[in-house]
């Protein structure tokens, strides 16, 4: 017998909003953390807009020893660091003490796409300078993709599996399913799941020079064509981590947990690089079957869907997905559930797209309301002839949700659906 | 250079790098920096860099086999330093 499994603690560290209240609030107003950054056009970027978080020097010492930050220079597991712990904190968990055995219940699965390419760049020079001895103590850990899983470890004490997914785009909802497998199957008591990345030119390069990103609005941040708009012209990257803790229901009652939603099941899948799938783009008979498959898995039908966080990434492919959700809920125009995407906000935080989005999903759910789509006046016209408009709100609406669906896709033609429902 | 004149320079460098629940006050001539001070094994090797730094001198592979407790590290540094 499968436990029921539970979402009881959430952390962010977004663009627009480090912490709850403050991501929270953000969401609900539509206030965008994409910026223009000289260092971008300085470096000749075709997109010199980014989406980065704010974190005080203040803030990294509330969460790292003076230690730790000795030549500490990975954005990703700072950011991961944080949403990890606000998670533990805001489903008041405790570390281990130190004297004390590990928490051999706790585990912990937070991904990342790639780590510390910051501190990659230090050591790569240094070692073609001849000087490899100088790297110190600590370029492994901040650069293995594992790092933000093995610093949280240490951090709280986890003493159950410790490890870090990667599945590009679909990191984080990815690490929330492995996750919810453990709990389900009472391998762990607690699950600590969650995706970070890391921040700036090295890692926003690639997807530059693939021209994915924009490079229409260097001049005017605030009016990125957003997901599902017709001048949507490519996504922002952004960066940032989401985090979760998980549990089983009966645990989460016995303790008097907050539960912030069930997680009722999902699916993850790969298109194979087939059908129209290759390693950049999706094949959507598997992005189909990958929602059908959660619904089968969570043990309800499409129509009882209210609200959808959709991948959405403000490129070509958002009529395509709107296409394959419409297709595969079999559900169409004003019988289509609500829908936005975070990224009009947010831009696409890559590996950290999924577990960001994920909070948000959550917070709208428990709270009651759908966040607004933004820059996205003008609806693509495809999508306009599947969806009815307003269920592309542009304004915060306060409505009561039961039962939605999130979805990220990636490269390597990964999929990933999950399904929360209220409790 | 003096012992002492050395062991004020290493001394702050050597604090860096405590666990802690370690004071600065333990640090003294004899101390194990493995096992007394507690430091994790991993951080002698950035102990070395910070004094190469502090003292301009280079630790061969060898050298660093030697270190064990402070004196062993002050009296390595007196070395390199007249070298």
């Amino acid at each position: 017998m499968k436990k029921r499994v539970v979402v009881t603690g959430l952390g962010v560290v977004s663009p627009n909003g480090v912490g709850l209240p403050k991501f929270s609030d953000s969401i609900k107003k539509g206030i965008s953390g994409i910026r223009f950054f000289p260092e971008l056009r300085d470096l000749k970027f075709s997109c010199q807009l980014g989406a980065m978080p704010t974190i005080s020097e203040e803030k990294k010492r509330e969460y790292l020893s003076e230690l730790q930050l000795r030549n500490f220079n990975s954005s990703g597991i700072l950011y991961g660091v944080i949403a990890g712990m606000d998670a533990l904190k805001d489903a008041k968990l405790e570390p281990a003490k130190n004297e004390e055995e590990p928490l051999w219940d706790l585990g912990i699965i937070f991904g990342s796409g790639t780590s510390g390419v910051e501190k990659f760049r230090e050591a790569i020079y240094k070692i073609d300078d001849k000087n490899v001895r100088r790297l110190g103590s600590n370029s492994v850990a901040q650069t293995m993709t594992s790092g933000v899983s093995a610093y949280l470890g240490g951090i709280i004490g986890a003493g159950n599996m410790v490890t870090a997914n990667s599945s590009a785009c679909a990191t984080g909802t990815e690490a929330l399913l492995m996750g919810y497998d453990h709990i389900a199957n009472g391998k762990a008591t607690y699950m600590l799941c969650g995706s970070t990345s890391d921040s700036g030119p090295y890692i926003w390069g690639g997807f530059d020079a693939m021209k994915v990103t924009t490079y229409k609005y260097n001049d005017s941040p605030e009016n990125v064509a957003g997901p599902m708009s017709v001048d949507a012209s490519g996504f922002v990257p952004g960066s940032g981590a989401g985090a979760y803790i998980l549990e089983s229901l009966e645990n989460a009652q016995k303790r008097g947990a907050t539960i912030y939603a069930e997680v009722l099941g999902g699916a993850i899948n790969n298109g194979g690089q087939r059908g129209g799938g290759s390693m950049t783009a999706p094949n959507s008979l598997a992005i189909q079957k990958c929602i059908k498959d959660a619904l089968k898995n969570s043990n309800i039908s499409a129509s009882e869907i209210d609200y959808i966080n959709g991948h959405l990434t403000a490129t070509i492919k958002d009529p395509d997905e709107i296409e394959n959700w419409s297709i595969a809920l079999n559900r169409k125009g004003e019988e289509f559930p609500y829908i936005n995407s975070l990224k009009g906000m947010v831009g696409h935080c890559l590996a950290a797209s999924g577990s960001i989005e994920i909070v948000s999903a959550i917070l709208q759910l428990h709270e009651g309301f759908v966040f607004p789509n933004v820059n996205c006046e003008k609806l693509h016209p495809k999508i306009a002839t599947m969806i009815s408009s307003e269920k592309i709100s542009m304004k915060l609406l306060k409505t009561s949700l039961q039962t939605i669906a999130k979805a990220s896709f990636g490269f390597g033609d990964v999929n990933a659906c999950v399904i929360f429902k209220k409790i | 250079m003096t012992s002492e004149e050395i062991f004020a320079l290493l001394e702050p460098i050597i604090k860096t790098y405590l666990p802690e629940d370690v004071s600065a006050k333990e640090i003294n001539h004899e101390s194990d920096l493995t096992r007394e001070l507690n430091i994790n094994s991993a951080h002698l090797v950035d102990i070395i860099l910070d004094i190469e730094d502090v003292f301009n001198i280079e630790f061969k592979n060898e050298d660093m086999e030697k270190l064990r407790n402070v004196n062993d590290v002050t009296f390595l540094i007196q070395q390199k330093i007249s070298a």
